[in-house]
């Protein structure tokens, strides 16, 4: 490909950042220095194995933006040069992302959530704590530093920006609900820092942005109110066995279920987990066995086995604290899964937001196949399976089965049309199975114990058991799990619930609100699909404050707005329009009247449903639509 | 002369054979492997479309061209659904309308669609009312639009509706580029990148209602991978790219394409012999393009095919074409 280059240098470090992810430049073609490769300049580079490594850009830009805190010209320059990636293309990736900058910013970013989980425990205080100390969020900053519209470095070199003072921004949910407020610190350097911090206090604040150091992860001490209770399931280890250690793993049980799975074969273990029942935990409750079986029949090879860990329902944290309290548990799934489903490769989409579980995973990668437990030869029974992980960068949309394929494939994350489903065209256009962590990591009971054991668990229609992420007006937020079919006034209860229950946000922001006299609902899908509510990827969130509730609707439409990708006219606009419906509604200046602009929200919500590419339009209007019909809330207020 | 079409759909590994299906209550046979829009069509019905173009990968984004399929959760896109046996299909139902309405609103409300042809009266067909979003927003200055990040917005002020409102780019001579107009169809980037033009000079930059077409870091056209072929303005639907004496004449109030003549030729630059439709008017060539509907350029050309013309025109009408020049 002849492509054209921005007329910028990258700098050093720059140069360093990226070589690290992609290797040294192997010709002058590709980045590599004028005097260091006299002879190649006859020699064509590029064509297939070149486009292959589109693969890597998403990688190569978030080695930039952990250098310097942004994403330069020169550096854009350098990842193009070296992948033979056209720059408006990767400037259109530079762009998508939330967490990839392409205006200098500080060296340490403070992402403050104000989400629905914060919004109301804390966040505004955070936030009016922040503007004390640091001024403006660095959205608004932004738009000072782009007036001049001339890229370039900033004054000094893109290294200056170490000395400048730490800035924030408000961010939607870092899925620590449980720990509201919270926050992500991210520090660029030569050695990166990133942190997340729940429980945030105006002094922990205003020392983040003074410079001090954010101390220990939150998740370090990755806890769930459940903890020892004999009947946990999926959170069995949680908090009881050390996530940083294979043999203590093992010594509760771990690996057992792999080891079972190669003595069944293949079939036999996707025959077990079709009898057991399991749908998908990601909120589209897809049966689990059949999407294994469809890819293990596909002709075409490779297959690919992909772990949705972009958990960024606002929310939700149940993948989280999986994760970072059992990260081989997702490993062992995984690695039955690509036994099962004929693939040798396995990538886990792993959000940004979760620099600990990352580091927790990571080290369980490395462990396993150290011990032979990825890789070539796996359990030295000639089966191979190895794993990478791919880190978000801040999209929400990634989330979607396919956004999330074309964010690994090195592309924006825009949603394809389906069909093709990705069992048979998914990650680089081949059969791809992909699973939620939850949904993985019941694989593991499924194998040990036989899917008619676990479809005993439940409900016929919903078997074995649920995390469910409980946040809000409760007094133990957390991670609970719970048989398929408890109630959710039984969960409401066991995690504290406020006595003023008004509302529970049940699903997420692509969920639905339903009424405190609502709650003897059994959480299964079929009573939650007859009751019009969905499950979702099994947030409840408890309001008990009418204006915190109000200020939650508007938050969901703002962040579908946010985190629309921008591809097609019904969710792009769509969602503009619904958020600026609600703000007349709930500043008491309907246009035409209360009854005419909640037509209008419903014109606009049955219109993004119907004709939105995928799951975000369609579920934009979910909450919004129940606010108004389940709860009256903007009808009876306005009036 | 004769024109063929060169379909662009997937080629048939195998021969399949042909499809019956539902369409509107009517039975339908359709050959394996087409879309429902094509097998719309053939049936003699009309199915608005924006983004689609038949010489262009679909990009199903404007989902003007949804219709119902029963047992389908939600509405499909008639432009890259491929047939199925036994499909029931319904192409102006109740569901089907409304979302067509919204998506023109919502469009129609965002965006200036006066130079787009034949929207005024779809409008008028889908019973839109763009102005129950409200009065349009002031329109954005350039560098408004360029601070406008990912991730949190400015609360919506309560008397507006957001447009992408905007100014004209106009960064060079030959086309200028109203992204006021632009409705994000993709056409234009698919044109500029594998579908014709292999230059990726442009592409999707920003997310959401931020999304906008764009060059690497903003730059404009001349330093950018742009080669000025022109076909990115060939298949814009809207008028936002538009060449510039047509721009020129346009905001004088003197285009008036009723009053143009259009006469195919052979293009004399090159041995490819590449077709080219001159739109003359008033005795002066005012814009050149190449047919869709044509084998070997399927409505492509290059800068000089599209843009080189100004020899073969009278003096004074060169300058009359190019107002903007002519004064500087």
């Amino acid at each position: 490909m002849d492509i054209r280059l921005p007329d910028a240098d990258p700098t050093d470090a720059e140069r360093e950042a990226v070589d690290a992810v992609l290797g040294a430049p192997t010709s002058r073609w590709h980045g590599g220095a004028r005097d260091q490769w006299q002879h190649d300049t006859h020699v064509g580079h590029g064509g297939r194995a070149m486009r292959q490594r589109r693969t890597e850009l998403v990688p190569a830009l978030q080695a930039l933006q952990s250098r310097h805190g942004w994403i330069s010209p020169g550096g854009l320059r350098y990842v193009c040069e070296r992948l033979h990636v056209p720059p408006a293309e990767a400037w259109g990736v530079a762009t998508f992302y939330a967490l990839l900058a392409t205006a200098p910013r500080p060296r340490r970013v403070v992402h403050v959530c104000d989400d629905i989980g914060c919004r109301n425990r804390g966040a505004r205080d955070v936030i009016a704590a922040a503007t004390a100390v640091a001024g403006a969020h660095l959205g608004h900053a932004h738009a000072t530093a782009a007036e001049g519209d001339a890229p370039g470095h900033p004054a000094g070199d893109a290294a200056g920006s170490a000395t400048q003072a730490p800035g924030w921004m408000p961010s939607p949910c870092l899925g620590l609900c449980d720990q509201a407020p919270a926050v992500l610190v991210t520090d660029a350097g030569a050695v990166p820092e990133e942190r997340q911090l729940g429980g945030v206090t105006d002094d922990v604040i205003r020392a983040l942005l003074t410079g001090a150091a954010p101390g220990a992860d939150a998740l370090a001490d990755t806890r769930v109110p459940q903890q020892g209770d004999a009947s946990l399931v999926l959170l069995r280890r949680v908090g009881v066995v050390d996530p940083t250690s294979l043999a203590a793993y093992r010594d509760a049980g771990g690996y057992r279920a792999l080891a079972r799975a190669l003595d069944l074969g293949a079939e036999a273990v996707i025959a077990e987990v079709t009898a057991s029942g399991l749908v998908g935990r990601g909120g589209a409750a897809f049966p689990t066995g059949r999407k294994w079986d469809a890819v293990r029949r596909q002709e075409a090879t490779p297959h690919y086995v992909v772990c949705n860990a972009d958990e960024s329902e606002p929310g939700t944290f149940k993948d989280r604290v999986l994760i970072a309290g059992d990260p081989f548990a997702v490993v062992e799934a995984m690695t039955i899964a690509g036994f099962a489903t004929g693939s040798t490769k396995g990538f886990v989409y792993l959000r940004a937001e979760y620099p600990l579980a990352h580091q927790r995973l990571h080290g369980a990668v490395e462990a396993a196949r150290a011990a032979g437990l990825l890789g070539d030869d796996v359990m030295g029974r000639g089966v191979r399976f190895d794993i990478e992980i791919r880190r978000g960068a801040g999209a929400y949309i990634c989330g979607e089965e396919t956004a999330l394929f074309e964010s690994i494939e090195g592309k924006r994350g825009e949603p394809r049309t389906k069909p093709p489903f990705p069992v048979q065209v998914g990650l680089f256009g081949k059969p791809t199975v992909v699973n939620n962590v939850e949904t993985l990591a019941n694989v593991l009971p499924i194998v040990l114990e036989g899917g008619a054991a676990y479809a005993a668990k439940g409900t016929p229609q919903s078997t074995g058991t649920r995390l469910f992420c409980l946040s809000g007006a409760v007094a133990r937020p957390g991670v609970y799990e719970a048989p398929c079919g408890t109630s959710l006034r039984a969960l409401l209860q066991q995690a504290g619930v406020s006595p003023r229950l008004s509302a529970v946000l049940l699903g997420g922001a692509a969920g639905g609100f339903i009424r405190a006299d609502e709650t003897d609902l059994p959480l299964t899908l079929e009573h939650a699909r007859a009751a019009d509510a969905t499950l979702g990827s099994g947030v409840i969130m408890a309001f008990d404050d009418p204006d915190d509730l109000r200020e939650a609707v508007l938050r969901i439409a703002a962040f579908f707005r946010d985190e629309s990708c921008g591809q097609c006219v019904p969710c792009r606009v769509g969602t503009v329009r619904q958020e600026e419906a609600l703000h007349r509604l709930a500043t008491g200046a309907p246009l035409g009247g209360v009854t005419a602009e909640l037509a209008l929200l419903d014109d606009i919500g049955r219109a993004m449903r119907d004709a939105s590419i995928c799951g975000l339009g369609q579920s934009a209007a979910a909450a919004v639509d129940s606010a108004v019909r389940r709860l009256g809330l903007f009808a009876t207020t306005a009036q | 002369m004769t024109a063929t079409l060169i379909p662009i759909t997937r080629p048939a590994r195998t021969s399949r054979p042909p499809v019956a299906l539902t369409i509107d209550g009517r039975t339908v046979t359709a050959e394996a492997g087409v879309t429902l829009l094509a097998a719309c069509r053939a049936a003699g019905l009309e199915i608005p479309t924006l983004c689609f173009l038949e010489t262009l990968t679909p990009a199903n984004v404007c989902r003007l061209c949804v219709v119902e399929v029963e047992g389908a959760r939600v509405l499909v896109p008639s432009c890259s659904r491929e047939v199925e046996a036994g499909m029931v299909v319904h192409t102006n139902s109740p569901r089907v309308r409304h979302a067509r309405r919204l998506v023109l609103e919502f469009l129609a409300s965002s965006v200036d669609l006066s130079t787009t042809p034949g929207m005024a009266e779809l409008l008028v067909e889908y019973g839109c009312h763009p102005e129950r979003f409200g009065a349009s927003a002031e329109p954005q200055s350039t560098a408004e639009r360029a601070a406008v990040g990912v991730g949190h917005h400015e609360p919506p002020d309560t008397a507006h509706a957001a447009t992408v409102a905007q100014p004209v780019l106009r960064d060079n001579e030959l086309f200028v580029r109203d992204y006021a107009k632009c409705v994000l169809c993709y056409r234009c980037v698919q044109a500029c990148g594998v579908d014709h033009q292999n230059s990726f000079a442009i592409a999707l930059a920003g997310r959401g209602f931020a999304a906008r077409i764009s060059t690497e870091l903003s730059v404009g056209l001349p330093d950018s991978a742009c080669v000025y072929c022109g076909n990115c303005v060939a298949v814009c639907p809207t008028g936002a790219l538009m060449a510039v004496p047509e721009f020129d004449l346009r905001a004088a109030g003197a285009w008036r394409p009723e009053e143009q003549a259009v006469t195919d030729t052979i293009c004399p630059y090159c041995g490819v012999g590449c077709t080219v439709s001159l739109h003359v008017q008033d005795n002066v060539i005012v814009k050149a393009t190449s047919p869709f509907a044509h084998g070997i350029t399927q409505g492509n050309l290059c800068i000089k095919g599209r843009f080189g013309w100004q020899h073969v025109q009278p003096e004074a009408a060169t300058a009359s074409t190019a107002p903007a020049r002519a004064a500087e």
